[in-house]
């Protein structure tokens, strides 16, 4: 238990470390979510329409 | 095009996981803390990745957007987009955890100096191209002006490597570019270079499902689209 | 290579280095607003008016840190192993501030060359190594010294 608060503490530097780690995931999965539900808007979008297109030819 | 994309990144994601868990583990418990600034240092294991990243990213658009203006790839100009919000990601990242690492080690979140005003200026160079691509009706002089305009802003790419040499900076110089000798213990740079690996892959694996999503708008009307959408019973 | 795409390629050749032949001329001019700081060798050859606000850079004098018993005032000399300067402030310093480390200071200098700091930032350098092994690194002597090289980057007024 000590040992994982002391890990947590970052000799004193907590607050500094532990906000950049967690700024850097928000950001970082931020974009990652982003560009997944992108691809799958896209992906409807486009299956949809290419059907479409078909079944008029 | 799209294929090869859909193939790839289920494996660049389950590499990056893994490389991202090895350099956390590393880097946050096992490497020991610095000798002058203690623990705080270890915000070097984003930081550095994330602004590494934040130059070959736009390294990777400035030349993809030569190739589009040059030979008129219609992929290189989606690699060119797709790139550019994760670069900018990655950027403010860079800005972000540099400022976290400047407060209680030089004393201020932000000054002037070259190497952190190059930075921002990268960051406002990413923005700005999104922006000219979003701010120009037809898609055709958008992809022209914004690869132009990611074709001249690499001139900062070296001015933002080279600015703690050539000038006085408050940053310092580079620990690990010095391939004779690195300036960093071995045990600390372990999990940096398994960090910059899996921003890499992260990087990597990102841009395939830009690149696939991009493709997808643009041939919404292509009959190999239809014959995905029956083989996925959509 | 059709000659259509040559042309494109000696105009994307043309671009880049119009635009870095120009912003060289445009850095190299405002080489003085992108210095973050002057060394003590500038300013002991004039490059500032006393009085004027500036930054100045150097090592921190081994053993010439004064710090008051009762307030937060400190003294000390900086040095870029060719001229020195003396420092006074009063606040709250970094916590990499010691001596024989590189900071760089606001402020300004007064009639008796005293520089008058309104800030202290620490400048570290990149070499980092767990405490014993810069402990070993010492007792051999070969402590790795900082690249921050304050003497060839200097503005010459």
């Amino acid at each position: 238990m000590s040992e994982l608060m002391e890990f947590l503490s970052m000799g004193g530097y907590a607050f500094f470390v532990w906000s950049s780690y967690g700024l850097t995931t928000i950001i970082l999965l931020a974009v990652v979510f982003w560009s997944s539900r992108q691809l799958k808007q896209s992906r409807t979008q486009a299956f949809r329409r290419a059907l479409q297109h078909r079944n008029k030819q | 095009m799209y294929r090869f994309a859909e193939r790839l990144a289920p494996w660049l994601a389950i590499l990056c996981v893994l490389t991202l868990a090895a350099g956390l583990y590393l880097g946050l418990v096992v490497a020991p803390a610095d000798y002058e600034q203690g623990d705080s240092y270890r915000i070097i294991y984003i930081h550095v990745p994330a602004a590494w990243m934040s130059m070959f990213v736009y390294m990777v658009m400035a030349t993809s957007s030569a190739v589009f203006l040059i030979w008129r790839l219609k992929i290189a100009d989606i690699v060119a987009v797709a790139s550019a919000p994760i670069g900018a990601a990655f950027t403010a990242v860079a800005l972000l955890t540099g400022s976290f690492w400047g407060k209680p080690m030089w004393g201020t979140w932000w000054i002037w100096d070259a190497r952190l005003t190059s930075e921002l200026l990268l960051l406002f160079l990413y923005l700005g191209y999104l922006a000219l691509r979003g701010a120009l009706e037809s898609p055709q002089s958008a992809s022209k002006a914004a690869a132009i305009l990611a074709i001249v802003g690499v001139v900062n790419i070296p001015i933002i490597h080279f600015s703690v040499e050539w000038w006085n900076t408050l940053h310092q110089p580079a620990s690990i570019t010095k391939f004779d000798k690195p300036s960093m213990h071995i045990s600390m740079l372990r999990p940096l270079l398994l960090m910059v690996l899996a921003f890499q892959l992260l990087y990597f694996h990102n841009l395939m499902v830009r690149v696939r999503a991009l493709i997808l708008q643009r041939e919404n009307r292509a009959s190999w689209v239809a014959e995905l959408a029956e083989k996925n019973h959509v | 290579m059709t000659p259509k795409r040559k042309q494109r390629l000696l105009m994307v050749c043309l671009m880049l280095s119009g635009v870095g032949v120009a912003v060289a001329f445009g850095v190299n001019a405002f080489k003085q607003n992108i210095m973050l700081f002057h060394s003590p060798s500038d300013v002991a050859a004039g490059a500032v008016e006393p009085g004027t606000p500036f930054r100045v850079g150097g090592m921190v004098i081994d053993g010439s840190v004064n710090r008051s018993s009762e307030t937060l005032a400190v003294s000390f000399g900086l040095t870029d192993h060719a001229e020195n300067i003396t420092v006074s402030f009063e606040g709250i310093l970094p916590d990499l501030f010691r001596e024989g480390q590189g900071i760089v200071a606001m402020g300004s200098i007064d009639d008796q060359g005293t520089f008058n700091a309104t800030e202290v930032l620490a400048k570290h350098d990149e070499n980092y190594m767990p405490p014993e092994v810069a402990e070993a690194l010492e007792k051999a002597g070969k402590m790795p010294g900082t690249a921050a090289n304050y003497g060839s980057k200097t503005v010459q007024p």
